[in-house]
C-alpha cells in the first residue's frame, strides 16, 4: 500500500509499570476502514489517543497524512475527526447547539454554520431530536449526536471509538452501513475500535487484534474468517450414561475418522473438535460401538466463542504469570506456521 | 437516514465550496470558546445569586453613604470632602461596612463560583476530550476559561461604577473631577484584579481536583482561612516573638512593625483592601507607619492621583504576580495531563 494515511512504528505508552501500548506497528492506507479488536483495557484507546496527539507516545511516532501527531497535533485534528467512547455533550445547550458550536470551533463560516448542523444531523437521524437539551437524550441518540460532531468537520480520517455502544441493534446496523457508504463514496479512512466482534466484521476491510498493548494479528476479514473457521470450526460434545472406561482405543479408531483433529474425553463426555460437521458419523460410531448416547451438543466457533475463550485464557494466565501463549496466539501462529 | 449519500457528495468532495470556507474570514477558536464560557456563566444560576448577592451590597452601602454624605461632605477636618464620589464609596455610619470592604469579602466569592469547576466539569462530562480531539491549543481552553470568566466580572463591575456616577450625579447635581473617574477607574482595576487573583486559583483546583465538590471547598477553605484565621495567626506568632515592648529600641520595634505588615500583606485580602483605600481616599499617605520627621510638615492635604498610585503599585504587583503563580501552575498541571476520563 503505497503513502498510508494512518502509519505507527513502534508507538510505545506506558502507565507506570505497565506497558498500555507496546511497540504497536501498523499502516492504514486510504479509503481502508479498520477494525481494533480488543476486550476492555487492551490499550485501543491509548493507542488512538496517541495517534490524535492527545497523549505522549513513551517512543515510536504516529502519523497521520504524514504529518508527525506528537510534534504537530492541531494538523492532525484538523484532517481526524474523533469519537471519543464516552462522548459528553453540554448539558444545558440543545443537542443543535452543541453541534454549532463543535462547527465554530472548526471554523466553518457563521452563516452556512446552522444548515450544515442541521443537514448533519437529518444523516444521523438525529433531525427529531435537534431542539431537545443533550441532558435528555438517551445514550444511542448522543453516540449519533457524537458521529454528527465528527461528520460536520468533513473529516479525512475517521477515528470512532466503540462508536456502536449504546445503540440498539437495528441501529447499529443502520450505523455501521452509513460508516461504510461514507467510506466507500468519499473515500474516507476509517479507523474504528470495538470489543463487538460480529459488528466489526461487517463493516472492516481489515481488523487488527489487539490485547495487552500488543497486536497479536491483523489482516482482511477473509483470512481471518478462515483461520478462525478453518480447522476447529465444529466441536461436538456427546454424553454416554455410562462413566467412560478403556476408550482409548475407540479414540484411537475414532481419529482415523475424517475430519477429526482433535478428542477430549471427560468423565462421561467427549469432545471432539472437527474440520467439518461430522456429526452424524461420529454417532454412528459410538451406536456401534454400543455405547449409550443420552446427548449430543454441537458447539459452533464463531468469533464470539473463540473471543470468550482466549479472555479465559487470558484470565487464567494472568493468575499463573505464566504463559503468555493465549487461544488466540496458538490460533493464529499455528496458522501462520503452518 | 434517508439518502444520505446524495447530501455528503458535494458535503465533502466539493473542493470550491471547501476552498470558500477558508478565504471566509471566521472567528478563531479562542473567541469561539470565551463565548461559550461567558454565555454559559450568563446563564448560570451561581452567577445570578453572585450578582444578586454583590448589587445588594452595592445598593445598600450606596444607601447608607448616600444618608450620610452631607455630613461628610460638610466636615473640614477631612482633606477628602471635595471628592464626593469618592466620599460615596467610602462614607459609611459604621452600621455597614464600605463597598470595598465588601468586596474585599465577596469577591474573592465571586472568583470561586465562576471557576471552581471549569475544568473538571468538562473532564467529567466528557465534554474535554471532545473539545480537545477539535484543532484547538490545550491553553486556549485556560484562557479562554479565564477570560471568560473575567470579562463577566469586569463588565460587572464597570457597570456598578457607572451606575454610582450616574445615580450620583442625579441626585447631587455635581460633574465629577476628573481625578476622580482616574481614581474610580482605578479602583475598579484593583477589584478585577483581585477577582482574577481567585478565579485562577480556583481554575488551578479545578485542574488539580478531579471532584468539584473538593475544589470549592479547597477554594472556600483557602478563602476563609486568609479572611478569618490568617491575621490571627500572625497575630499569634508577632507576639510570641516580640519581646517586651520596655527593652526594645525604637528601631526594633519599626522593624518589627515592618515584619508585621510585611507578614499580613502575604494575605491576598490585606493587598486589596489597602491599594482600595489609598485609591479611594487621597488623604492616605503611607502604608505603613510614618515617621515624626515624615510628618513635620506635611500639609493634611489629598495626594495627586499618581502619588497614590505609586503607593498601591507594591500591592497592584504582588496581586499580579499571584495571579501569574497560580495560572503558570495551571498551565504546569494542564498542559500535559491525561484527558481521558
Amino acid at each position: 500500500m503505497e503513502s498510508p494515511i494512518i502509519e505507527l512504528d513502534g508507538l510505545t505508552k506506558n502507565y507506570g509499570s505497565v506497558k498500555a501500548v507496546d511497540n504497536l506497528c501498523l499502516k492504514i492506507g486510504r479509503g481502508e476502514i479498520f477494525g481494533l479488536l480488543g476486550p476492555n483495557g487492551a490499550g485501543k484507546t491509548t493507542a488512538i489517543l496517541m495517534i490524535l496527539g492527545l497523549s505522549e507516545p513513551a517512543a515510536g511516532i504516529a502519523r497521520v497524512c504524514g504529518v508527525n501527531a506528537s510534534s504537530d497535533p492541531i494538523a492532525v485534528k484538523r484532517k481526524v475527526g474523533y469519537m471519543p467512547d464516552s462522548v459528553g455533550f453540554y448539558d444545558d445547550m440543545t443537542a443543535l447547539e452543541n453541534l454549532m458550536y463543535i462547527g465554530r470551533l472548526n471554523g466553518i463560516a457563521e452563516h452556512e454554520i446552522e444548515s450544515r448542523a442541521r443537514k448533519t444531523m437529518e444523516i444521523v437521524g438525529l433531525s427529531e431530536e435537534m431542539h431537545k437539551k443533550t441532558s435528555a437524550c438517551s445514550r444511542g441518540m448522543k453516540q449519533r449526536l457524537g458521529f454528527a460532531d465528527v461528520l460536520i468537520r468533513e473529516p479525512e480520517v475517521i477515528i470512532l471509538d466503540e462508536p456502536t455502544l449504546g445503540i440498539d441493534p437495528s441501529g447499529v446496523k443502520e450505523f455501521l452501513s452509513l460508516i461504510r457508504r461514507l467510506s466507500r463514496q468519499q473515500g474516507l479512512t476509517v479507523l474504528l475500535s470495538s470489543h463487538h466482534l460480529h459488528q466489526v466484521q461487517q463493516v472492516c476491510d481489515r481488523v487488527g487484534i489487539f490485547v495487552d498493548g500488543r497486536l497479536l494479528v491483523e489482516g482482511d476479514i477473509g483470512t481471518l474468517s478462515r483461520n478462525l473457521f478453518g480447522e476447529e470450526s465444529y466441536v461436538v460434545q456427546i454424553t454416554i450414561r455410562d462413566p467412560l472406561s478403556a476408550f482409548e482405543e475407540h479414540a484411537e479408531e475414532l481419529r482415523k475418522l475424517d475430519g477429526i483433529r482433535n478428542i477430549a474425553v471427560g468423565e462421561n463426555t467427549v469432545e471432539l473438535s472437527c474440520r467439518e460437521d461430522v456429526t452424524p458419523d461420529i454417532v454412528r460410531f459410538f451406536v456401534q460401538k454400543g455405547l449409550n448416547i443420552t446427548g449430543v451438543h454441537k458447539k459452533e466457533f464463531g468469533l464470539d466463542e473463540i473471543y470468550h475463550r482466549y479472555f479465559e485464557n487470558n484470565q487464567k494466565k494472568h493468575i499463573s504469570h505464566g504463559k503468555s501463549t493465549g487461544l488466540f496466539q496458538r490460533f493464529f501462529f499455528k496458522r501462520n506456521n503452518a | 437516514m434517508e439518502s444520505p449519500l446524495a447530501y455528503f457528495k458535494d458535503f465533502f468532495s466539493n473542493g470550491i465550496t471547501h476552498s470558500r470556507r477558508i478565504q471566509q474570514k471566521t472567528e478563531s477558536p479562542f473567541w469561539v470558546m470565551v463565548r461559550k464560557e461567558t454565555g454559559d456563566h450568563i446563564r448560570s444560576w451561581r452567577f445570578i445569586v453572585m450578582l444578586i448577592l454583590i448589587v445588594l451590597t452595592f445598593l445598600s452601602s450606596l444607601y447608607v453613604s448616600l444618608s450620610n454624605i452631607s455630613k461628610a461632605v460638610a466636615n473640614i477636618k477631612d482633606p477628602d470632602r471635595i471628592f464626593i464620589y469618592l466620599k460615596l464609596l467610602t462614607t459609611s455610619d459604621g452600621t455597614m461596612p464600605t463597598f470595598h470592604i465588601f468586596i474585599g469579602f465577596l469577591g474573592p466569592l465571586l472568583g470561586i463560583a465562576l471557576g471552581f469547576d471549569a475544568v473538571n466539569a468538562e473532564q467529567n462530562n466528557g465534554t474535554l476530550i471532545r473539545l480537545m480531539a477539535q484543532p484547538v491549543y490545550r491553553d486556549n481552553l485556560l484562557l479562554a476559561k479565564f477570560c471568560g470568566a473575567l470579562t463577566l466580572v469586569s463588565v460587572l463591575f464597570l457597570c456598578l461604577a457607572l451606575l454610582m456616577l450616574g445615580g450620583g450625579m442625579i441626585l447631587t447635581g455635581i460633574l465629577p473631577e476628573p481625578v476622580e473617574l482616574f481614581r474610580i477607574t482605578g479602583f475598579i482595576v484593583l477589584s478585577i484584579l483581585y477577582v482574577s487573583f481567585w478565579l485562577s486559583l480556583s481554575i488551578l483546583l479545578s485542574v488539580r481536583f478531579r471532584n468539584s465538590a473538593t475544589s470549592a471547598l479547597t477554594a472556600i477553605g483557602i478563602w476563609l482561612f486568609f479572611t478569618v484565621f490568617y491575621r490571627i495567626i500572625v497575630n499569634l506568632v508577632i507576639s510570641a516573638m516580640l519581646p517586651s515592648p520596655d527593652y526594645l529600641q525604637p528601631g526594633d520595634l519599626a522593624w518589627y512593625n515592618d515584619l508585621f505588615q510585611s507578614l499580613r500583606r502575604l494575605a491576598p485580602g490585606q493587598l486589596y483592601t489597602d491599594a482600595a483605600t489609598t485609591m479611594l481616599m487621597p488623604s492616605v499617605r503611607s502604608l505603613g507607619p510614618l515617621t515624626m520627621e515624615q510628618m513635620a510638615g506635611a500639609v493634611p492635604s489629598p495626594l495627586p492621583f499618581k502619588e497614590s498610585l505609586m503607593i498601591v503599585w507594591p500591592q497592584v504587583t504582588g496581586l499580579l504576580a499571584a495571579t501569574m503563580v497560580c495560572f503558570a501552575l495551571t498551565y504546569y498541571l494542564f498542559m500535559r495531563r491525561e484527558i481521558r476520563t
